[in-house]
């Protein structure tokens, strides 16, 4: 190693991923989330070939005459109420899960990071309006907002014929649930950011870059937006359970995702046979999301004393 | 002092008023015409346009320019508000009462079930959070946060549905399903404290170990004040701040009620009565609900803001 590359400073990532490296129960979280990471690419593969090839996916064929089974040697966990594997059927409520996560960051992180830069940066009326939205947005309790989201987008998706492309990819309750938990939840990743933003317009670099003329826009993604992005990876593993388990608490309602095998609907069709006495479905269904939202607890605990100790993030209630 | 008060009081306002319209695009606007939702999946076009026009849809949304001046308000935000305003909220489309009756009925019960569970948990919480804060780094701090932490990770789903199976059905130990005395309320609320206490103390916790490293602890410390006397009155009162947010603003929810908990257990309130409404497409009872949650939740941030200047007289300055 020559001078040059041990004299430089080491990066924020980088220290990090150090004191990351030191915490064993951390380690651990990660390991638990790449198997799982694992299990939702596996599922995501069977998933799509099933889908170009245009047949039906080998979860979905129901097979009545083994219906309700307990577990046994080829069904670990039993049958569902259409002769279905459980243990498949979980592996693909992890794609359903992980995409959840995905396509509600999608619409999170553009919007709030967007917003908050432009508050925090502008100031003034910009600010003003844009902590009026948020403020509104932020005031109809979260589970309220996105079951009325939830409910009022799935009638439209799946009237509106422009719609109908996506639909034939997508489930159309896995979109509303996405659009609204996506559209209530940028709030809270809109304030971080902002208030960043606010401590970051007066510092002497953002100053420095002023002064020699540089465009606004290009000091707000170029200069600053390095210095505020980790606050996006601490929101989205820290916002991650909450996804999982609404999704579940909307799949009750009967406005989340129905023709899919996510764990919400897994553990909602569970409800009926729990009442004879099939535990495991539940069970099953239970443990999986169980690990994923205590590793992923975890992991950004850890993850956000390592990247940002001085941030302080609420609880948030689901339901 | 009194002139923030008034200040804070009339700035809610604007913000009920822009929840308002947030709730009737979304409603109204977004979703499309909700004579759709309400029709069902196959329903003519004939019923569309009845229900439609029954119930207002086919109106312009905000302004109605046809007919200029005299009915220039004859539109259906203008005729939403002032209708809210009224205090009516429309009328149900399954029991074909009065929103407003409806949501009326509904507190009584639902405050049986919240109030308790309010109560319970908020004790709970801070007392755990204090004893967590006091044993920190010892067994007692990390077993209660490990705690914590796991019962967070479960579904409230399925903390309702193991508990009614086999607490209630299996063993017999409460009632399964009903509103007929307070037997009925033990099992949900204990429920309700076993899903929701988790990640409140962990918050509390966080809150109190903040303020267990400032500057005024180690003086307090240095000067030989007892370890207890610092956790309870140097430290809970400097933690009151978060504290107080975190529990005005659950306040709304006390009305609003538990749509899981009242609905598995057959409890009459609010939760319970948005719950079926979704599944009927009861338009006016969700767009009632939405709406007053949120004007609640308006109010309680309002408050939380005036209780700041009461809990931290450093506040008042500004």
């Amino acid at each position: 190693m020559n001078d040059a590359s041990t004299n430089r400073p080491e990066s924020l990532w980088a220290i990090a991923w150090q004191q990351l490296r030191r915490k064993q129960i951390a380690m651990i979280c990660l390991a638990i989330l790449v198997a799982y990471a694992g299990i939702w690419l596996y599922a995501e593969g069977n998933f799509w070939s099933a889908k170009l090839r245009g047949v039906t996916p080998n979860y979905r064929i129901s097979n009545y005459a083994i219906r309700n089974q307990p577990p046994s040697a080829t069904h670990w966990l039993g049958t569902n109420y259409a002769g279905r594997d459980n243990v498949s059927q979980i592996v693909q409520g992890t794609r359903i899960a992980f995409e959840i996560a995905l396509l509600t960051s999608c619409i999170v992180i553009p919007i709030g990071f967007a917003l908050g830069a432009l508050a925090g940066f502008f100031g003034r009326k910009i600010d003003t309006g844009i902590v009026y939205l948020y403020s509104v947005v932020g005031s109809v309790p979260g589970i309220l907002l996105i079951t009325a989201i939830s409910y009022v987008v799935r009638g439209a998706v799946e009237r509106s014929p422009a719609m109908q492309t996506v639909t034939r990819y997508a489930d159309s309750g896995l979109l509303a649930v996405c659009i609204g938990m996506g559209f209530t939840g940028w709030v809270g990743l809109c304030r971080l950011i902002r208030a960043e933003y606010l401590k970051h317009r007066e510092r002497q670099y953002v100053l420095a870059a002023r002064a020699i003329g540089v465009r606004p826009a290009a000091i707000m993604f170029r200069h600053i937006a390095p210095n505020v992005a980790h606050l996006i990876i601490i929101n989205f593993s820290l916002s991650f359970p909450g996804l999982i388990l609404t999704e579940a608490v909307l799949s009750y309602l009967g406005v989340g995702i129905a023709n899919e095998p996510s764990w919400g609907a897994i553990i909602n069709d569970a409800k009926q046979r729990l009442w004879l006495g099939n535990w495991w479905e539940l069970a099953g269904a239970t443990a999986a999301m169980f690990f994923l939202v205590l590793a992923l607890n975890l992991f950004g605990d850890a993850l956000r004393d390592a990247l940002d100790p001085k941030l302080r993030t609420a609880e948030t209630k689901t339901a | 002092m009194i002139a923030y008060i008034l200040r804070r009081i009339i700035s809610v306002a604007p913000i009920a008023l822009g929840v308002l319209l947030v709730t009737f695009l979304l409603f109204r606007v977004i979703g499309g015409n909700p004579a759709y939702r309400i029709a069902g999946k196959n329903a003519t076009p004939a019923k569309i346009a009845q229900i439609s026009h029954a119930r207002g849809y086919d109106l312009p949304y905000f302004l109605n320019f046809e007919k200029f001046p005299q009915q220039l308000f004859h539109a259906q935000f203008p005729r939403l508000a002032r209708n809210i305003l009224r205090g009516d909220f429309g009328e149900s489309l399954t029991s074909k009462m009065r929103v407003s009756q409806l949501l009326r009925d509904g507190v009584l019960p639902s405050l049986c079930v919240t109030t308790p569970l309010f109560f319970i948990e908020l004790i709970l919480a801070v007392a755990l959070a204090l004893l967590a804060a006091y044993y920190r780094d010892t067994w007692i701090d990390r077993s209660l946060v490990v705690l914590a932490v796991m019962a967070m990770s479960i579904s409230s789903l399925v903390y309702i549905m193991v508990a009614q199976y086999w607490l209630a059905s299996e063993w017999r130990l409460f009632p399964v399903w009903g509103f007929e005395g307070p037997q009925y309320l033990i099992l949900p609320v204990l429920i309700g404290t076993v899903a929701g206490t988790g990640g409140t103390l962990r918050f509390y916790r966080t809150v109190m170990l903040d303020e267990m490293y400032q500057d005024y602890v180690r003086t307090a410390r240095a000067k030989g004040v007892s370890p207890a006397k610092i956790l309870f009155s140097h430290v809970l009162r400097n933690a009151l701040i978060p504290i107080l947010t975190n529990v005005i603003v659950a306040l709304p929810f006390l009305y609003t009620g538990s749509l899981l908990l009242e609905s598995f257990f057959g409890i009459p309130g609010l939760g319970r009565l948005l719950v079926s409404a979704i599944s009927n497409g009861d338009e006016d009872v969700i767009f009632a609900e939405t709406f007053i949650g949120a004007v609640l939740f308006v109010l309680a941030n309002t408050l939380t803001d005036i209780a700041y200047t009461w809990a931290d007289p450093r506040i008042r300055i500004k």
